[in-house]
């Protein structure tokens, strides 16, 4: 049983009856949970909780992973994104995706931002959109005189996820997934990401998996707790992390437990 | 993952605020122990140890903002912290009060009582009662126990309106009282006060136990609803 500390208005993604499972191993079970829009939601939970299978299944990431097998629905607006003649492709523009550790092309600053953009074959004027990303992600006025010049890969670590932010941001996704983006970054490297997001909320509704509590405290508004692939509270952050309802959640959430 | 630091961290945190508020209680019943027998030196040795009680409130406050800091405690552990904070400062303040009652002992010396000390000692016990019964609904994060101890508020109340109905006739009576029957109204306001404290204390004992913030009120056990209402998502700043 799940506890909701409430109910979520016109949520952008809801995930309905959702269980998974890799081969035999169930890694999701009957999941309902309700992402609120313009909001940023942490679904937070021991290692092999299923957190990241659940970030995953957002936007299909899931679909190549051998023996991945998927039941109940993903709701994006109300569609059903794991239905018949549905696009990953186009779930992944409306719902772009960040992760753990940053993976640019060994491609210019430009290129790695303008990539996406062409991918998906986007008319605009390129040069503007690429400098109205890096300007989201908080990068431009650190790369903006090294666009051609250098190769993604030679930014700082920080610097490269912000790259890669900024490269999801490019095709003005309405979800941003992240998935420990700061897992592999320094603290301040981390606070500058943290910051970014509380900036991007006004813009995107995001969702992020982490495993530092503190993390999920700082910067997300409301809290999914998953414990061996069900989802058990689901809550506004100050509230869960000062009065938990139930009491895994407060085991957890304090540090006791096993 | 299990934070055993932390957990013993806590357990010698609450140990502490418990003997403080050994001392401050031992200091209340010293100090209108001293005013019924007039031991001005009694008085003396309560006014002087207010210090100390001063003191061990700043380095459990200092302990208090060391685990914030470095622990990141979350839930019942937050509330805990947080809590502790606050009683420690209402144990000073009730400390605060007891070595006011002793200054009241050191102001009216040797000089004969106007009227035998009853309601005094009464509110005392009353008072330090509710104390101790605090501190156990503490110990057992008992927010039930600590509902039914603030109760006992009115009781001291109801002495202290008494107290001071029976004063102002005295000094009506014979002008020459007004002293120290003023004296004495302090006194009773003291101890009061002291309940009033303890009542603040059964606010984060509930705290603790419940996660809710309540005001107890001086009329009755007027908690307010129950939190959980309608999902409110919005971020608010602290």
């Amino acid at each position: 049983m799940t506890i909701y500390w409430g109910t979520v208005e016109n949520p952008v993604l809801s995930a309905r009856a959702f269980s998974a499972w890799y081969g035999k191993a169930q890694a999701l079970r009957d999941v309902h949970l309700d992402i609120p829009e313009r909001a940023v939601t942490a679904i937070i939970g021991p290692s092999g909780c299923g957190k990241t299978t659940l970030i995953r299944a957002m936007n299909r990431m899931n679909d190549t992973v051998p023996g991945f097998r998927a039941q109940g629905e993903i709701l994006f607006r109300g569609v059903n994104i794991y239905a018949p003649r549905v696009d990953p492709v186009a779930v992944r523009r409306r719902i772009g995706m960040v992760f753990q550790k940053p993976n640019p092309f060994p491609k210019s600053i430009f290129e790695n931002v303008a990539f996406g953009l062409r991918v998906n074959g986007f008319r605009g004027n390129i040069r503007e959109r690429v400098e109205w990303a890096l300007r989201r992600a908080a990068l431009w006025e650190e790369v903006e005189g090294d666009l051609h010049r250098k190769s993604g890969d030679e930014l700082s670590g920080g610097q490269q996820q912000r790259l890669c932010i900024a490269r999801a941001l490019a095709v003005d996704p309405e979800v941003l997934l992240m998935d420990e983006p700061c897992s592999a970054l320094d603290p301040v490297a981390t606070m500058k990401i943290e910051d970014l997001i509380r900036d991007l909320v006004s813009s995107v509704t995001i969702v992020i998996v982490t495993h530092n509590m503190q993390q999920a405290a700082r910067v997300s508004d409301h809290i999914a707790f998953l414990l061996l692939g069900e989802l058990v509270e689901f809550g506004p952050t100050r509230e869960v992390f000062t009065r938990p309802r139930d009491p895994r959640t407060e085991a957890y959430i304090t540090g006791r437990f096993g | 993952m299990v934070r055993e630091g932390l957990a013993q961290s806590l357990r010698e945190l609450e140990e502490e605020v418990l003997r403080l508020a050994a001392a401050v209680g031992g200091a209340i019943r010293q100090a209108v122990e001293s005013l019924k027998a007039q031991d001005l030196e009694l008085a003396r040795r309560v006014v002087l140890g207010d210090e100390e009680i001063n003191r061990q409130r700043f380095a459990l406050e200092e302990r208090c903002l060391a685990l914030l800091a470095t622990q990141q405690p979350m839930a019942s552990d937050l509330r805990l912290i947080t809590a502790i904070m606050h009683i420690v400062t209402d144990l000073e303040r009730m400390g605060d009060h007891a070595a006011g009652l002793a200054r009241i002992t050191l102001l009216i010396g040797r000089a004969p009582l106007i009227k035998p000390l009853l309601d005094i000692p009464r509110m005392t016990d009353i008072a330090l009662g509710m104390l101790e019964e605090a501190l156990a609904a503490l110990r057992r994060r008992d927010a039930q126990a600590a509902q039914t101890v603030a109760l006992r508020d009115d009781e001291v109340d109801a002495l202290h309106d008494q107290i001071h109905r029976e004063l102002f006739l005295l000094m009506i009576q014979d002008p020459r009282h007004i002293t120290q029957a003023t004296y004495l109204m302090w006194a009773s306001h003291n101890l009061e006060r002291i309940a009033d404290l303890v009542t603040n204390i059964c606010e984060r004992v509930i705290f603790v136990a419940t996660g809710r913030l309540a005001e107890l009120n001086v009329t009755g056990a007027a908690l307010a609803e129950d939190l959980p209402g309608p999902y409110h998502g919005d971020r608010e700043d602290p």
